[in-house]
């Protein structure tokens, strides 16, 4: 599904992501982890096309991303809370998306029916808007966004961040629900070990910008990262 | 302490994104500045001679009018003067007094342009008077006693920046004086006259002043003072939500999603909000050209014609896609093409500058050629203007924080003097067509050129897409980059 050639990033001379070849095939549940600094955000915005690459490029089905816009219609993603347009409610903004997906109300709102738990009834129906939300509340509203429009392709970053107990167990499950439909591929990354590993099938760890490790998900891999990365 | 503060001021002014970019501006601003400076210069140097060749006493005079001055200076300063922000949540919790920090955003004021300015016209004013043997004593109570009334007004301005739209109520109280004078029912001014001559007579008087600035500024300090808490003063104001149907917008598929969304973000804003006010002034600016009576040059009439219509357009076409700003991210990843992103844009400055055309049919009144000359210059808004507005969009990376305009400490002002440069290039080219058509002595011929450019605009409007959409792909990357770095 994702394909990445060559890719690297560099600012004035330093490079802060280089990979040379990566493949995520259809449907796989993909987890990012690494320390700050790592390139997790960097690779993800070179994803989505938010900054340029400094080589090679990434084919989002196909699409070449820094080229064409086409991969738009099948991708779902939110990074942080730059995704979020502040003066609008909650059900605005799903159906503003919705709309730029050509989701109607009725179809938005059966999606957002799914994810009443979710929302712990501090989302829909408040008489806030987006900007007067907390900050975990602002990134469920995110999180579920990019869930409108059947994507095929959806990116997290670190969604676990700033959640409480309650509300990661319950993104992990919609993570998790999503990972099973064999057409939708996800990419999530975290600093978080345990969830990934919890969700994803495979995990690549980052490090100064370089693929340090590249597992299938087993009962092993949680351990072989925590040594990986224990002091 | 104070020298570190302005350290933090110079690092941010110097390191923020905007920066290469406004400097062009800002080299722009500092010609305004400069022009302004001379004028005042050769006012306080030439008001004495001139209101002494008019056989009149011109301290007399000067003091007469000071009433409006100072009022005029005041509604001046709520509208354009901004607040100066220091960057203050991260030194609340630092080893600093809250009074420190007070007082130096207090004294950053002092410094303004705003304040400046009119020891330009008041200090060689008093020089001129001391020259002319007025009493030492008297004159230099007097331009202390003018500084007082000045800052007074930096520290009205301050506390009063809180309060929206009085600026309106200012204005409206100045102009029911000036009303009332001119219909010879009231005179205010004989009463301010009277008691700004007295700081002359008896420079005692000067005690007043001087009070009343000390008060306001103790009274500013405890207001800021008391401000200064995260809940208060630097918190954002929360406002109940209200939703909005537009559904009948739908019907016009992405633009229909688009204008949907500007509308909101107009209408929850209070930065667009007054900016969309300021827009209907400009319908309005046509009064000062057509009435009978104002001997304005003929081809400054075209110019008038663009800005009737044009209001919308110019302040806030021009910042397209600034107002995006704080999601642009979320826009670039979305399922939508630029060009619909821009159509959608141009399509609600299409659409403002039709209805604000309609809403100025009652310049009919003053005859129909006024008239034609507004349709014109909506025309050529349409044609041309509209375009140029979303090219120069490509280049805009002064974020918007739409969400900072509330609070205490929030820089409140929604109307930005590079805006009004802005405009000047745009209102170049139709004034030169006009005056061609005027050089042939044929009026009708310089409107037709200025129509004729505007409908080819909009025909090759597609062509002209092409390029600006091209323009934003290249700047994309900077712009977001711009964007991501909050002001």
């Amino acid at each position: 599904m994702i394909q990445v050639q060559n890719l690297s990033k560099s600012y004035n001379g330093n490079i802060v992501l280089k990979i040379d070849n990566l493949e995520i095939p259809k449907g796989q549940s993909f987890g990012l982890v690494g320390n700050n600094g790592a390139g997790k955000t960097t690779f993800f915005s070179l994803l989505l096309d938010l900054i340029r690459p400094t080589t090679g490029f990434v084919n989002n089905n196909g699409v070449q991303v820094n080229t064409d816009e086409s991969w738009k219609s099948f991708t779902g993603s939110f990074l942080d809370e730059n995704f979020l347009i502040g003066y609008l409610t909650p059900e605005e903004y799903f159906y503003f998306i919705g709309d730029l997906h050509g989701q109607n109300k009725a179809d938005v709102d059966a999606l957002l029916n799914d994810y009443v738990e979710f929302f712990n009834g501090e989302i829909l129906n408040n008489k806030k808007y987006l900007r007067d939300l907390s900050k975990g509340n602002q990134k469920k509203v995110g999180i579920i966004a990019t869930l409108i429009g059947r994507p095929e392709v959806v990116i997290l970053d670190e969604p676990f961040a700033n959640l409480d107990p309650t509300t990661v167990n319950r993104l992990k499950k919609i993570i998790k629900k999503l990972a099973e439909n064999p057409d939708v591929t996800v990419l999530v990354s975290s600093h978080d070990l345990q969830h990934t590993v919890e969700v994803c099938d495979r995990i690549v760890a980052l490090n100064k910008g370089e693929i340090v490790k590249d597992i299938q998900t087993s009962t092993e891999t949680l351990q072989e990262l925590e040594v990986f990365f224990a002091v | 302490m104070f020298f570190k503060f302005i350290y933090l001021e110079w690092k941010s002014f110097l390191r923020s994104a905007s920066f290469g970019t406004n400097l062009a501006l800002k080299i722009l601003m500092a010609f305004l500045v400069i022009y302004f400076t001379l004028i005042f210069l050769a006012m306080g140097v030439g008001a004495f001679y001139v209101l002494k060749k008019m056989n009149l006493e011109p301290l007399v005079t000067v003091n007469k009018f000071l009433f409006y001055y100072l009022f005029a200076d005041l509604v001046f300063r709520l509208i354009f003067q901004a607040i100066p922000v220091v960057n203050i949540k991260p030194l609340l919790v630092m080893n600093i007094q809250k009074n420190t920090i007070v007082h130096f955003s207090l004294w950053k004021t002092f410094l303004s342009f705003f304040n400046w300015i009119h020891a330009f016209f008041f200090l060689p004013f008093s020089v001129v008077l001391l020259l002319e043997g007025y009493d030492v004593i008297g004159v230099l109570a007097w331009t202390l006693a003018m500084f007082c009334f000045i800052y007074a007004n930096n520290f009205l301005n301050l506390i009063l920046n809180n309060i929206d739209k009085l600026f309106a109520v200012f204005f409206v109280i100045v102009t029911v004086f000036a009303g009332l004078q001119y219909y010879d029912i009231f005179d205010i001014t004989d009463y301010t006259g009277t008691f700004f001559q007295q700081f002359y007579e008896n420079p005692i008087w000067i005690c007043i002043p001087l009070v009343i600035v000390s008060v306001l500024y103790v009274f500013t300090f405890r207001f800021f003072k008391q401000n200064l808490y995260l809940d208060a003063g630097l918190a954002l104001k929360q406002e109940q939500a209200k939703t909005q149907d537009l559904s009948w917008l739908n019907q016009f598929g992405t633009i229909g999603t688009f204008l949907k969304n500007d509308i909101k973000l107009i209408m929850r804003n209070k930065r667009s909000k007054t900016t969309v006010f300021m827009s209907v002034l400009f319908l309005f600016y046509g009064l000062i050209f057509f009435s009978p009576g104002m001997h304005q040059p003929k081809v400054m009439h075209v110019f008038a014609g663009i800005f009737v219509s044009g209001g919308f357009l110019f302040v806030f076409g021009q910042f397209v896609p600034s107002w995006d700003s704080s999601y642009y991210q979320l826009m670039m990843t979305q399922n939508i093409p630029y060009r619909g992103y821009l159509n959608a844009k141009w399509w609600l400055i299409v659409i403002v500058t039709a209805i604000s055309t309609v809403l100025a049919s009652f310049y009919i009144f003053f005859g129909w050629e006024y008239y034609l000359m507004i349709v014109v210059g909506a025309i050529y808004n349409i044609g041309i203007n509209s375009q140029l507005v979303l090219l120069g969009g490509a280049y805009t990376k002064t974020p918007i924080d739409l969400t900072s305009s509330n609070g205490a400490f929030g820089d409140k002002k929604a109307f930005n003097m590079s805006a009004m440069l802005l405009t000047i290039p745009k209102l170049l080219v139709p004034v030169l067509l006009y005056g061609v058509g005027l050089h042939f002595n044929n009026e009708n011929l310089g409107l037709l050129l200025v129509a004729l450019t505007g409908i080819l605009g909009f025909v090759f409007r597609n062509k002209v897409f092409s390029f600006i959409e091209s323009k934003y792909k290249t700047e994309k990357y900077s712009t977001i980059a711009a964007y991501k770095q909050k002001k």
